[in-house]
C-alpha cells in the first residue's frame, strides 16, 4: 500500500452549496419547530402523559448510537490493525463526532426546559444512567477528538493506536449506556432487559456503518475522486454481518420475553395485534431494514453493485429509525401492567394514542441535517478524506 | 464632590447596610426554619381500604387534590396531556371478575425508581419518605415518568397562571402527589385523605406502633401495588 495523501475537498461547486443551503433550510426549520413547541409547551406536539418520549427521541437515539457505530471503522484499524481501514479511520472519527453532536441537539431542545442545561451539567445523580450518559457523551467528544488529533499530526500518530484502543472501549461503554436507558426500566414490559445493551451496540454498528458507507460513496463521487471496489465491497460485507447480527438479536429480545408469562402480552402486542406497531415491526424493521438490504448486499446479481449497496445502507437507516420508534413509542404505549391477573377497565390502560407532529419530524429531520452540514464543513476546511481510494492505493493486497 | 466621605460616616454606613442585611436574612431564615427538622423516624404513609371507599369518596379524593394544588383546569392540554396526580382506576379480575375501584396517586416508594433515574436529582425523596419534584431543578427530561410503575407523574405541557404558593407548578416540568407536605409539615392531613369521611383512608406514621396506621395495618391484610418490585410503597391498599 502506497503512502496515503489526505486532502480537503473543493467545495465550491454549485452542487456543493445547494447542498449546504438545502440542509441550512431543514435546521432552520426544526429551530422554528423547537420555539414554536418550548413557547407554547408540549401541548401542540403528539407527546403526551402516556407517550413520553416522541418522536425527537427516535431521532435522537437513532443518531447516538449510530455515531458510536460510526466509529467502528476507525477502530477496526487502529484496534484490530487492518491496514485496509486506516485510510477511513480520520473520516469515522469525524462521522462519529457529527452523528453525535446532531442527536444531543435533539434530545437537549426536546426537554421541558433546555434553558436548564446548565443544571444538567452541573448537578449529577451518579445513580442516574442519564447523568452517566452526559458524562459519557461529553467524554466521547473529547476522546474522539484527542483521537483525530493523534491521526492528523505526525509525530502524534504513534499513540493513535492506544488512543484507539480508549476510544473503542468508550465507544462500547456510551452504547452500554444508551441501551441501559431502557434496560433497566422495570416499570415497562417492553423493556426491562439488559440484553438491550449488547443488542444496542450491535445495531449501533449496522447504523453506523450505513451512514458511513453512504458518506464515503457521497463524498468520492461528488468531489470527483477514485473509489474503489476493494474498500466499498468489504465494507457492504461487513454490513451484510452486521445486519444479520441485528436480527439475530432482536428474535433472541422477543423470544425471551414470549417465554415470560409476564410478558406475553406485551409480545402479543408488538408482534401481532398491535396495528401500525406490528406493522412496522414486520415490514419496516424486519423487512424493509433487515432482509431486504441483507438480500441487496449477498444476492449474486446486485452484489457489488455500488447504487444498490447505497440502497441497502439507506434501507438499514430507515429500518434503524423504525426499530427505534416501535421500541420507544411501541413501548410506551403499551400500558403499564400495575395490576397483574386483573384488568384495568377504567382510569388508565389501554393503548396509548400518538400522532407524530410535524414539528416533532421536522426536530428530529434537523438533528441529521446539523450531523450532515458538520461533515460537509469539516472535510472542507480539514484534510479528513484520502486523495484517492483507488484500489491500487487502498489494497494492501493489490496486485497491478 | 462637595462632601467626601470620612472615614466615621463610612464606618456608620457599612454598620448599617450589614446590620440591615444580616437581620433580614435571619428572619427570613427563621420564617422558613421548620420547628422540626424531618428525620427518618417518620415514614408518613396512607393505608385505602378500597372495600369501604366509594366511587364517589375517590371522586372526591380527586377534586380535592385539584383544588389544594390548582391542577386540572389547563386550557390547552387534551387526553393524556392533562394533568393527573391522583386518580381513580377500576380494575376486574381476568378470572372471578371482581371489580374493584380505588385512587391511585404517587405511591411515594422507599425505593423509588424515579429518584434513581433523576440525572439532576430533582426527583428526591425526604427522610420522612415523601417523594417529591424539585421544580427548579427540573429540566423536563420526563425520564422519571417513564421509570415510574404507577403512571403517578404528569408533565406540564402548557403555560399555567395563578398557580398555588405553596405549590410553584410551571410549563415543562414534572409534577406528582406531594402527599400535601405543606399540610403535613403543619401537623395537618393530605387533602385528599380529609375529604373522606370515614376510616376508608387512614395517614400516618407507618413507623409509629401507637399511629393508628400502623395499628391497622398490623391487624389487617394489604398490599402494596406491584410488591414484586420490591420498592416498599408508602401507599397500602387493602380490597385488592
Amino acid at each position: 500500500m502506497s503512502n496515503i495523501r489526505y486532502e480537503e475537498i473543493e467545495g465550491n461547486g454549485v452542487g456543493f452549496y445547494t447542498l449546504v443551503a438545502c440542509l441550512g433550510v431543514l435546521i432552520l426549520a426544526a429551530l422554528g419547530s423547537v420555539y414554536y413547541m418550548e413557547h407554547n409547551g408540549h401541548y401542540v406536539t403528539g407527546m403526551s402523559n402516556r407517550i413520553v418520549w416522541g418522536t425527537p427521541h427516535v431521532f435522537a437515539i437513532f443518531l447516538i448510537v449510530a455515531a458510536s457505530g460510526a466509529l467502528n471503522v476507525a477502530s477496526i484499524s487502529s484496534v484490530f490493525h487492518k491496514k485496509m481501514y486506516k485510510p477511513l479511520s480520520r473520516l469515522s472519527g469525524l462521522a462519529a463526532l457529527s452523528l453525535l453532536a446532531g442527536g444531543l441537539m435533539i434530545l437537549v431542545l426536546d426537554l421541558g426546559r433546555p434553558d436548564r442545561l446548565i443544571v444538567a451539567m452541573t448537578e449529577y445523580n451518579f445513580k442516574s444512567i442519564f447523568a452517566w450518559n452526559i458524562i459519557l457523551y461529553n467524554g466521547f467528544f473529547v476522546v474522539v477528538g484527542v483521537y483525530l488529533w493523534m491521526m492528523f499530526e505526525r509525530r502524534m500518530n504513534k499513540f493513535s493506536s492506544k488512543v484507539g484502543l480508549l476510544a473503542f472501549t468508550w465507544r462500547l461503554i456510551l452504547t452500554t449506556g444508551t441501551g441501559s436507558i431502557f434496560g433497566f426500566l422495570v416499570a415497562r414490559q417492553a423493556y426491562d432487559a439488559v440484553i438491550m445493551a449488547p443488542m444496542f451496540i450491535i445495531m449501533s454498528f449496522a447504523f453506523g456503518l450505513a451512514f458511513f458507507i453512504l458518506i464515503l460513496m457521497a463524498s468520492y463521487k461528488w468531489s470527483d475522486r477514485q473509489l474503489g471496489d476493494v474498500v466499498v465491497n468489504r465494507l457492504g460485507n461487513l454490513l451484510g454481518v452486521f445486519i444479520a447480527a441485528v436480527i439475530y438479536f432482536v428474535a433472541i429480545y422477543h423470544l425471551g420475553n414470549l417465554y415470560l408469562a409476564e410478558n406475553t402480552r406485551v409480545e402479543n402486542f408488538i408482534l401481532f395485534d398491535g396495528g401500525i406497531y406490528t406493522q412496522l415491526f414486520w415490514y419496516g424493521q424486519i423487512l424493509l431494514g433487515g432482509l431486504a438490504p441483507m438480500a441487496l448486499i449477498y444476492n449474486p446479481s446486485t452484489k457489488g453493485n455500488r447504487s444498490m449497496l447505497g440502497l441497502a445502507s439507506v434501507l438499514v437507516i430507515i429500518g434503524g429509525i423504525i426499530q427505534i420508534y416501535v421500541l420507544i413509542i411501541g413501548g410506551q404505549a403499551y400500558p403499564i401492567e400495575m395490576f397483574p391477573g386483573m384488568d384495568i377497565i377504567e382510569g388508565y390502560g389501554g393503548i396509548a394514542s400518538y400522532v407524530p407532529s410535524l414539528p416533532e419530524i421536522l426536530l428530529g429531520i434537523g438533528g441529521i441535517a446539523v450531523s450532515l452540514v458538520a461533515i460537509i464543513f469539516l472535510v472542507k476546511f480539514l484534510p479528513f478524506l484520502p486523495e484517492s481510494l483507488a484500489d491500487e492505493v487502498a489494497d494492501p493486497h493489490h496486485k497491478s | 464632590m462637595s462632601k467626601a466621605l470620612n472615614r466615621r460616616d463610612f464606618i456608620k454606613t457599612s454598620t448599617a447596610v450589614g446590620v440591615t442585611t444580616v437581620a433580614a436574612g435571619v428572619t427570613l431564615t427563621t420564617f422558613a426554619e421548620n420547628k422540626e427538622a424531618v428525620t427518618n423516624q417518620k415514614r408518613w404513609g396512607m393505608l385505602i381500604d378500597t372495600n369501604n371507599l366509594t366511587e364517589a369518596e375517590i371522586d372526591n379524593m380527586v377534586s380535592a387534590c385539584m383544588k389544594e394544588h390548582g391542577w386540572g383546569s389547563e386550557l390547552h392540554s387534551t387526553g393524556d396531556q392533562k394533568p393527573s396526580w391522583i386518580k381513580k382506576i377500576k380494575v376486574q379480575d381476568r378470572t372471578t371478575k371482581k371489580i374493584t375501584s380505588l385512587p391511585l396517586m404517587c405511591q411515594h416508594c422507599e425505593q423509588p425508581p424515579c429518584v434513581d433515574v433523576c440525572p439532576t436529582n430533582a426527583s428526591m425523596k425526604r427522610e420522612d419518605g415523601i417523594v417529591l419534584v424539585d421544580k427548579h431543578l427540573c429540566i423536563g427530561c420526563r425520564y422519571c415518568m417513564m421509570a415510574c410503575p404507577y403512571d403517578a407523574r404528569s408533565f406540564v405541557h402548557e403555560d399555567l397562571t395563578n398557580q398555588k404558593e405553596h405549590m410553584p407548578r410551571g410549563k415543562g416540568t414534572v409534577e406528582s402527589c406531594t402527599l400535601c407536605v405543606h399540610k403535613v409539615d403543619n401537623g395537618e392531613q393530605p387533602a385528599c385523605v380529609d375529604s373522606v369521611n370515614s376510616d376508608a383512608v387512614i395517614f400516618g406514621d407507618l413507623k409509629n406502633s401507637n399511629s393508628k396506621i400502623n395499628k391497622t395495618l398490623r391487624q389487617i391484610q394489604s398490599t402494596q401495588i406491584r410488591a414484586d418490585l420490591n420498592l416498599n410503597t408508602g401507599v397500602r391498599y387493602s380490597g385488592i
